[in-house]
């Protein structure tokens, strides 16, 4: 049996662990074994993107170590695949030997979404009923990796509904730290998303990244859902 | 409102919440951006080739200011035999002493402008009426902000965040008697007759500038009011000032940066007005300036060649990027405490004027990449945010409980054993903050956002446990 490696991403593995558990579910559905190497913590984003450059290095030197053994890694999270993709590369610029162990793992690091669909080529069965979705398009997944139609195309297959709402792909708001720093305009950004996905009168609102989850959940009204790709894709195998 | 010339980030944060909380400039900021981000979207679609043009132009701007130096030279070489005056000024002092000489010398009283962002970043406005010269800005929304005493809010629509209703309360304080706000045309009208004076009396007009060709020494200015004509053609003196950066080598490269700007700015494939100025009247010229005096204005830009921010100098000030930012987009303007706001405001503001002044821009964007997408020269100013946030680390300008926070965070994750102790130890220390409706810790993340608990059992445990079906 193929393996694969998860990164689970600190978010989901302290605070919405039952992300994890549907991403291995649809993982091993689409026929992986699916190892946890119990060394991970923080691929180092909210360093990187804080501007604390050293610590972002030491973790990234750290997970390109524990992840490098592995034929696939596989995230539930669109930013912190873009930051072992994209930014782990950048941050070793100047070290060569850890430049290019970068680029390898980077080659064969994959989000949720990608992964299951352009390179497991899992079609998942429609479910006998399914939600209605609209679909978050989180910033660094659509804008430095190019994806969102893998997601898209995994909910349409396993029944749901796509309503896109407008401005798919404007910021939650959450930007890391940045939610923190400056709550009152993070907020202020994050209504606008909610109103937008609220005018589709989708179900749910989904999105493949746990930090705009976390913050979209954080401010949206009791009766709007939102919910992480895997656990809808995994809810709707349930009923099949 | 004046400009204050500073951004903390309580400054920051506190601008932007009187901005949010202001429905009708929230209702203006949309419906301005809105219109001009489907304008541009538009625009370039109606172009057969957008994307290639644009990485044509991104070479034409790199090649151009790695020979900034050349290109500087040849302008002043050809703008000097066509009969303009150059001058170099290093700082914004230096500029505006430059204005206020040449003034003195024609018993300048009243100087007419036409929109001008390094007008404002030299705080020339200011300097002219300290010194008894009255500015009178013939933009139509530099107008308006000039008559309600506020700096601009956007790089290419200065008065973005006023409504007509505003507009109207501030002309018809002007005219002296009430004027409707329903009737935009008639508004207008009055502007075009009390500044239709001011162009005809004015003893000097200044200008900036949108690009300086090299290859024949010609100022290029783009408007849509015809009002840069007057002010460049009807005074006995024209001035304009232009950032060194925006240089220009050839005619065909002016072309592509003209296809461009107005289509990226407004959505228009070229504005109403394209002025090209090559020297002053000639002999058998019907009107024109007997004078036309060029400042290329440095102050700070030549010393960020070289360095990791040198892509800045790419910019040709079209607004594209704030249009599209969602922080811009709530927060509008004048939180950024500079003439330049927006994503290009955030990188180049602190860059300029100082990291220390401006701390809070670098922090004021969610890294989301969309305006690096808009950029017609594709600036990567997400990259240029983290590096001035890098720059902020290394500085030491972040509070220092932040930073000994940041410091601490990243040990504990250093190592999973550590990680799983002190989230343990979370676990337990939550229960006090945890309400039904979410966890209560004493941090300000803003009015009704609920944060996450940690979860009972982590990921790694349910693993462990072999609870992971």
């Amino acid at each position: 049996m193929k393996k694969v490696a998860l990164c689970v991403t600190c978010i989901v593995d302290q605070i919405m662990p039952e992300v994890g558990v549907a991403t291995v579910k649809l993982l091993r559905r689409a026929g992986y074994e699916v190892e946890f190497p119990a060394a991970q913590t923080c691929c180092g984003q909210p360093f990187f993107n804080s501007g604390f450059a050293p610590q972002a290095r030491d973790l990234a030197k750290r997970t390109i170590e524990i992840f490098e053994p592995y034929e696939a890694v596989v995230l539930p999270s669109g930013s912190c695949t873009t930051m072992m993709r994209v930014e782990y590369a950048h941050l070793l610029a100047d070290d060569a030997a850890w430049h290019g162990r970068a680029q390898s793992l980077a080659a064969k690091t994959f989000e949720l979404g990608e992964f299951l669909v352009q390179q497991a080529g899992w079609q998942p069965a429609p479910a006998a009923s399914a939600p209605s979705v609209t679909y978050h398009d989180s910033c660094h997944m659509c804008r430095l990796l190019g994806l969102g139609g893998d997601s898209r195309q995994l909910l349409t297959a396993v029944g749901c509904t796509l309503h896109e709402m407008a401005e798919a792909d404007r910021c939650c708001g959450f930007g890391g730290l940045f939610s923190l720093r400056m709550p009152e305009v993070s907020n202020a950004m994050t209504a606008v998303k909610l109103d937008n996905a609220a005018q589709t009168k989708a179900d749910i609102l989904v999105t493949a990244d746990p930090g705009c989850l976390m913050q979209m959940r954080g401010l949206a009204a009791e009766n709007q859902h939102v919910e992480h790709l895997a656990t809808v894709l995994a809810a709707a195998l349930e009923n099949q | 409102m004046s400009n204050p010339s500073s951004a903390t980030m309580s400054q920051f944060r506190h601008s932007a919440t009187v901005a949010i909380a202001d429905i009708q400039l929230q209702g203006a900021l949309t419906g301005a951006t809105n219109k001009f981000v489907n304008g541009r979207i538009t625009a370039l679609t109606e172009l057969p080739h957008a994307n290639a043009l644009r990485d044509h132009f991104k070479k034409i701007r790199s090649a151009t200011l790695a020979n900034l130096a050349h290109y500087l030279e040849l302008f002043e070489e050809r703008a000097t035999t066509a009969g303009s005056q150059i001058h170099w000024a290093q700082t914004g002092q230096d500029a505006v002493d430059i204005v206020l000489n040449i003034a003195r010398q024609h018993g300048v009283k009243l100087v007419t402008k036409s929109k001008s962002m390094v007008t404002e970043e030299i705080h020339l406005n200011a300097a002219l009426e300290a010194n008894g010269i009255t500015p009178v800005e013939t933009d139509l929304g530099e107008w308006i902000i000039q008559l309600a005493g506020e700096p601009p809010s956007h790089i290419i629509g200065p008065a973005i965040h006023k409504t007509r209703h505003q507009v109207a309360e501030l002309f018809s304080k002007e005219v002296g008697r009430p004027l409707p706000a329903d009737d935009i045309d008639g508004l207008t009208a009055e502007a075009r007759r009390l500044l239709r004076t001011q162009f005809l009396a004015a003893g000097l007009g200044i200008s900036g500038g949108n690009l300086a060709i090299a290859e024949t020494g010609t100022l290029v200015l783009v408007t849509n009011e015809g009002n840069g004509r007057l002010v460049t053609s009807a005074p006995p003196v024209h001035i304009a000032i232009i950032g060194i950066e925006k240089i220009c080598p050839d005619w065909d490269a002016a072309a592509t940066w003209l296809a461009l700007l107005a289509r990226s700015a407004t959505g228009q494939p070229m504005s109403i007005y394209t002025t090209a100025i090559t020297g002053p009247r000639r002999a058998n010229d019907p009107d024109g300036p007997e004078e036309v005096h060029i400042i290329l204005l440095d102050n700070g830009r030549s010393q960020l060649a070289g360095t990791p921010y040198e892509e800045i100098l790419q910019c040709i000030r079209c607004g594209a990027c704030l249009n599209v930012c969602p922080v811009y987009k709530k927060a509008g303007g004048h939180a950024y405490g500079s003439p330049y706001s927006g994503p290009i405001g955030a990188v180049v503001t602190p860059l300029l004027f100082g990291l220390e002044e401006y701390a809070a821009l670098p922090q004021a964007s969610t890294l989301c990449g969309a305006c690096k997408d808009a950029c017609p020269a594709r600036i990567d100013l997400p990259r240029m945010l983290l590096q001035l946030r890098q720059d902020e680390v290394a500085a030491r300008l972040l509070p220092w409980r932040e930073r000994k926070a940041e410091e601490f965070a990243a040990f504990v994750l250093g190592r999973e054993g550590r990680m799983n102790f002190f989230t343990k130890l979370g676990r337990w220390g939550q229960r006090p903050f945890q309400h039904d409706d979410g966890l209560k810790l004493p941090v300000n993340v803003g009015d009704g956002r609920t944060l996450p608990s940690l979860a009972p059992k982590p990921f790694r445990q349910l693993w462990d446990e072999g609870a992971v079906e």
